[in-house]
């Protein structure tokens, strides 16, 4: 049961949380500019780290916020969040 | 009161003598002492085999004297029902029954132990070589797990009550040895919050056993000393009968805390307590565990460990037997010895297979460079047969107890949990704690430190530097307690043993796992210990490997030409030992596993006999509500022939709703929906439908504009917490330059639908203040005003295809609301309709619905609702994916009617949909092919006819073509037709209805 510092709440147990996918990269301004392969890649792919890895988290049993974690995959390590609606 | 047993001492133990229990082991009536375990009462009778094992079916006896006993598992009867009990840790109360397992008919005849004369049969993976061809598992599974099964589940549900808890602490100290205590006491003077939990019935670990002096007193004394200093402590919570029983992520630990009143069990006290501990630090004090020794029938009843037959003597005041002739490795068995001579057992010799040690008692036979070769007496223990470890004559010596000492292991399993390996140390021939992966460490005993004295010193080192890295201010330091100088623990590895052919050494107890087995094993080239961990079974039973573990690496480094620490371990898992079913669901049982949420209404609902169910979002709703005498179907088509010919009420509370703020809010709506929100008026709502990214349906629902930039959203009951989760990450993630507040508004409001020809004059029968004539309030309109003096919006909006308007009033005024309405509506017969009925009018529309429809592969166009979809629309979330639909071509499936021959034939939901000629569930080519599915089927009450909705592969093009419903109830021929049954224009929820007869 990992700690995740949200930053509105202060230290929570995981089990409050959701954890989304990996934080991909920012949605493309213009979907439509880009090919059915980009957009696949864009959609359905994630790079699956093995280390510290940015990740969305949805904390759903606290205060309804998305916060970005950089976790590390193979050691559960969590480093400071970075406040999602900032 | 005279001491029952033949083998009770006549002093000494922990054990109230002025006081008998009475107990019974396989029918037999027997005698104990409160403050026996199981295990000690029956040793005291001298009951020596306690079961058979697993594979071989040989008795077996008691081994060890707590949690690593892998033979003595029982079968609790009667009273406590419960499976694989391990004698030595239950403590023995008036009235137990328990029984062998294993044996078939009877423990004293087993019809099993033909498989132990056939053992050369039975080699490692015999099960996997055998079984898995000819007939297959699935026929030999269930005759041989007769066969070998451990315990049987409970048949009742358990009496006993359990309860979790949470609990932080600056430092959790597992083990109340003298390591432990000296860590609790050292870290309470710093003014810690300290934690200290120890699995035994009483402090002190080993020291109860070994008889020590502490400053001078019996350890014992010390041990109750410091625990009165404890207890004094505000900041020490200290239990014992506690186990830490799993090590988990960011200092995450869960420990079962055992009810020890001595009126337990009764069963209305609690009887376990799960604490989930988070705690800044861990200091590690689990002590070590002694080895067996791997010797051809080591595992006789008999065979001992031999610090457990000191343990039974010191804490139960038992003897395991008379005359006992000891088989060591190492110098911690010599203090032992003289000790057990001392209280009264006749050491015949002691055997060591190292060619110095320390001397042994002056009766005793001292026998080095020798190893017990073979044990007679496979029911009663008459003699151990020992050989020069060169070679050399052999003697058979008299006894009717051997005791091993194979060295000391570390009980690394909980820092194991971590992530840690452990390491091997050749001096100690055993593995140690490796190098710490969250925030631990381990002391004593668990590290390295094998001594009294290094023990007490470890203990206070460790836990100041815990404390320092906490950033604890100093403190006067604990004086270290004086205790004599013991003997240096030396030892010498010795995992393979010399034997004769046809007698084996068991490696794992409990699984039957010798070493030829590992042999074997490793002949067939498994070289990793994870392999032949899973393929000889050793370490994989409830015991987990707590005794077997380390000779099976060491044979195995052995047969390899490597060193152990090379093989590694295994991984340890939690638990550290079984936890019950009932410490881990502690109250969460029965309604308490998920509470519901209720609406205003659910009382009243319920009050009607409505038959409940659970709707998504954890809400409790009527399916239907049924009359006297009425079955489902009939109360169902009662319910919705009302809402098509009169009047029916439902409670729509449970419907998930948000309220949206801000001045980005139309351009929010313009990105999340596929079509146009722009040129919606205030007091208008729209239908919205919303995809995910990759353009298959989340969500739909309608939306309304209450004012400038402030929406109410309605969305599915069962999909708010998504839509919530959908729209907070593209504000929060993706569009944080939009100004958006999004409420979830969900339980604020009272959602009350009445539908139906008779609606409106419902409404304004109720009194209301709303202009509710078509002109004022169109479909699709909102109007704020008051009905039945209750401030309410009213909407004209409904998913039965009639007239219909919600009236949503502030949530406690629901129930006023929904009795004024039934009031007005007596004279319409008014009908409250369950979710049933109102899916029934709902696949009579062809309404679609997310979750049945919306199946996350369908896509707008699909399902019919390419309406609802504005491509030209710069951009929106799942625009894209739908361009790439059409890119990627194929055949689509999409959303169609179906008529069934046979009009009372209603498919299930699910039924598979198949092309062309059936027959005996094949089609001429070989295979059926299936082209769709049934999302929902109904009996019609208003068409009086089996009606259904599907996904059928290019379905739209194939109206009128006729396909099979292949259910499993039978199969019918179907006719695919446009998805809607009743007014496919639908004037009569969009246009005036019966307005004009209204007046």
């Amino acid at each position: 049961m990992m700690l995740l510092p949200c930053p509105h709440c202060g230290p929570r147990n995981e089990d409050e949380f959701i954890c989304w996918s990996e934080a991909t990269p920012r949605r493309p301004a213009d979907p439509s500019a880009l090919s059915d392969e980009a957009w696949v890649d864009y959609v359905y792919n994630h790079d699956n780290i093995k280390g510290w890895s940015a990740e969305q988290w949805f904390h759903a049993r606290g205060c309804g916020r998305w916060i970005v974690f950089e976790r590390h995959t193979v050691t559960h390590e969590i480093r400071p969040a970075a406040r999602g609606d900032d | 009161m005279i001491s029952r047993g033949p083998f009770r001492a006549p002093t000494g133990g922990d054990i109230d003598r002025s006081r008998q229990l009475e107990f019974s082991f396989d029918a037999r009536r027997l005698y104990g002492h409160p403050g026996d375990t199981l295990a000690s009462a029956l040793l005291a009778n001298g009951v020596r085999i306690v079961g058979r094992s697993f594979k071989y079916h040989r008795p077996r006896g008691i081994v060890t004297h707590w949690v690593d006993e892998p033979n003595a598992l029982v079968q609790l009867v009667g009273r406590d029902d419960e499976p694989n009990v391990r004698a030595t840790t239950l403590p023995l109360t008036n009235g137990l029954q328990a029984r062998s397992v294993n044996r078939w008919p009877s423990l004293g005849f087993d019809i099993g132990v033909l498989n132990d004369l056939l053992a050369p049969l039975f080699p490692a993976g015999f099960y996997y070589k055998t079984f898995m061809g000819g007939p297959g598992w699935n026929f030999f599974g269930p005759i041989i797990r007769r066969l070998a099964g451990l315990g049987v589940a409970p048949r009742r549900p358990g009496e006993h009550h359990y309860e979790k808890r949470f609990h932080h602490c600056d430092l959790l100290v597992v083990g109340a040895g003298p390591a432990g205590l000296m860590a609790a006491l050292t870290a309470a003077a710093r003014v810690a919050r300290v934690m200290l939990v120890d699995d035994r019935r009483e402090p002190g670990g080993q020291l109860i056993e070994d008889g020590d002096l502490i400053n001078g007193v019996p350890g014992g004394e010390w041990v109750s000393e410091i625990s009165g200093q404890l207890a004094e402590r505000p900041n020490v919570v200290h239990l014992q009968n506690t186990t830490c029983v799993g090590y988990y992520d960011h200092n995450f630990l869960t420990v079962v805390e055992q009810n020890s009143s001595p009126n337990w069990p009764s069963p209305s006290w609690l009887h376990e307590r799960l604490w989930k501990v988070r705690a800044r630090r861990v200091l590690l004090c689990t002590g070590a565990a002694e080895r067996p020794l791997v010797f051809a029938d080591n595992d006789r009843p008999g065979v001992m460990q031999l610090q457990s037959a000191l343990g039974y003597v010191k804490r139960y005041g038992v003897l395991v037997g008379r005359r006992a002739v000891v088989f060591a490795n190492n110098d911690s068995a010599y203090p032992v010895v003289d000790e057990l001579a001392r209280l009264g057992i006749e050491i015949v010799a002691v055997v060591d297979v190292r060619t110095q040690s320390p001397s042994v008692p002056a009766a005793a036979e001292h026998l080095l460079g020798h190893a017990v070769v073979g044990i007679e007496g496979s029911d009663g223990l008459t003699a151990a047969i020992v050989e020069p470890l060169g070679g050399g004559k052999t003697r058979i010596l008299g006894c009717d107890t051997v005791l091993m000492s194979g060295g000391w292991d570390p009980r690394v399993q909980l820092a194991s949990q971590t992530g840690a390996r452990p390491i091997y140390d050749a001096e100690l021939a055993t593995f140690v704690p490796g190098d710490p992966i969250q925030a631990e460490s381990s002391a004593g005993a668990a590290r390295d430190q094998f001594g009294l004295a290094q023990c007490l010193r470890d203990g206070g080192r460790r836990a100041d530097a815990a404390l320092d890295a906490l950033g604890f201010p100093p403190a006067e330091s604990i004086a270290l307690p004086e205790v004599e100088a013991g003997t240096p623990y030396r030892t010498e590895s010795a995992w393979q043993l010399p034997g004769k052919s046809r007698r084996r050494a068991f490696v794992d107890f409990q699984n039957d796992v010798t070493s030829k087995d590992i042999e074997q094993a490793r002949r067939e080239n498994l070289v990793s210990v994870e392999h032949v961990k899973r393929y000889t079974t050793t370490g994989m039973g409830t015991d987990q490997g707590k005794l077997g573990n380390i000779n099976a690496i060491g044979l195995l480094a052995q047969g390899l030409d490597k060193s152990p620490g090379e093989v590694g371990t295994t991984t340890y898992r939690p638990p550290y030992t079984a936890l019950s079913f009932g410490a881990i669901t502690g109250n969460d049982i029965h309604e308490l596993v998920v509470p519901a949420r209720r609406t205003s209404m659910t009382d009243w609902i319920e009050a009607q006999g409505a038959q409940m169910f659970e709707a998504g979002s954890n809400y409790r709703r009527p399916s239907y509500f049924p009359r006297a005498g009425e079955d489902m179907q009939a109360a169902i088509a009662r319910e919705a022939r009302a809402c098509r010919q009169s009047v029916g009420i439902y409670d729509g509370s449970p419907l998930g709703k948000f309220e949206l703020q801000g001045p980005d809010v139309v351009s929010f709506l313009e990105r999340i929906y596929t079509n146009r929100w722009a040129n919606l008026r205030v007091g208008q709502g729209r239908f919205g439908l919303m995809l995910r990214e990759d353009g298959r349906i989340l969500d739909d629902g309608v939306t309304f504009r209450l004012d400038e930039g402030r929406y109410w959203m309605f969305c599915g009951t069962g999909s708010a917490d998504h839509v919530q989760m959908h729209m907070e990450r593209l504000l929060a993630l993706e569009w944080p330059e939009l100004e958006v507040y999004c409420l979830r508004v969900t339980s604020q409001w009272s959602n009350v639908c009445i539908c139906g020809p008779k609606a409106r004059e419902v409404l304004r029968a109720a009194g209301t203040d709303v202009d509710s004539s078509h002109s004022a309030l169109p479909f699709m309109g909102l109007t704020i005003g008051h009905v039945a003096g209750i401030p309410a919006r009213v909407a004209r909006v409904g998913y039965t295809g009639e007239t219909s308007f919600e009236i949503n009033v502030p949530a406690r005024q629901g129930m006023a609301l929904w009795q004024a309405l039934m009031s007005a509506g007596d004279p319409f017969d008014i009908t409250p309709v369950g979710s049933e009925a109102s899916m029934v009018m709902r696949c009579e529309k062809g309404f679609v619905a997310a979750g049945y429809e919306g199946d996350g592969i369908v896509n707008p166009y699909d399902a019919g609702l390419g309406w609802a979809v504005d491509e030209s629309k710069p951009d929106f979330i799942g625009k894209r994916s739908l361009a790439r639909d059409r890119n990627v071509g194929g055949i689509r499936p999409s959303v169609v009617g179906l008529l069934p021959h046979d009009t009372g034939f209603v498919p299930p939901d699910g039924t598979p949909l198949v092309d062309g000629p059936l027959l005996d569930g094949e089609s001429p080519d070989g295979m059926p092919r299936v082209v769709g599915y049934v999302t929902q089927g109904c009996f019609s009450p208003n068409l009086e006819r089996a009606i259904a909705l599907a996904v059928v592969d290019a379905g739209r093009d194939r109206i009128g073509d006729e396909i099979i419903a292949a259910a499993q109830i039978g199969r019918g021929a179907v006719r695919v037709v446009p998805p809607c049954f009743i007014d496919p224009e639908g004037a009569r929820m969009r246009g005036p209805g019966n307005e004009a007869a209204d007046g």
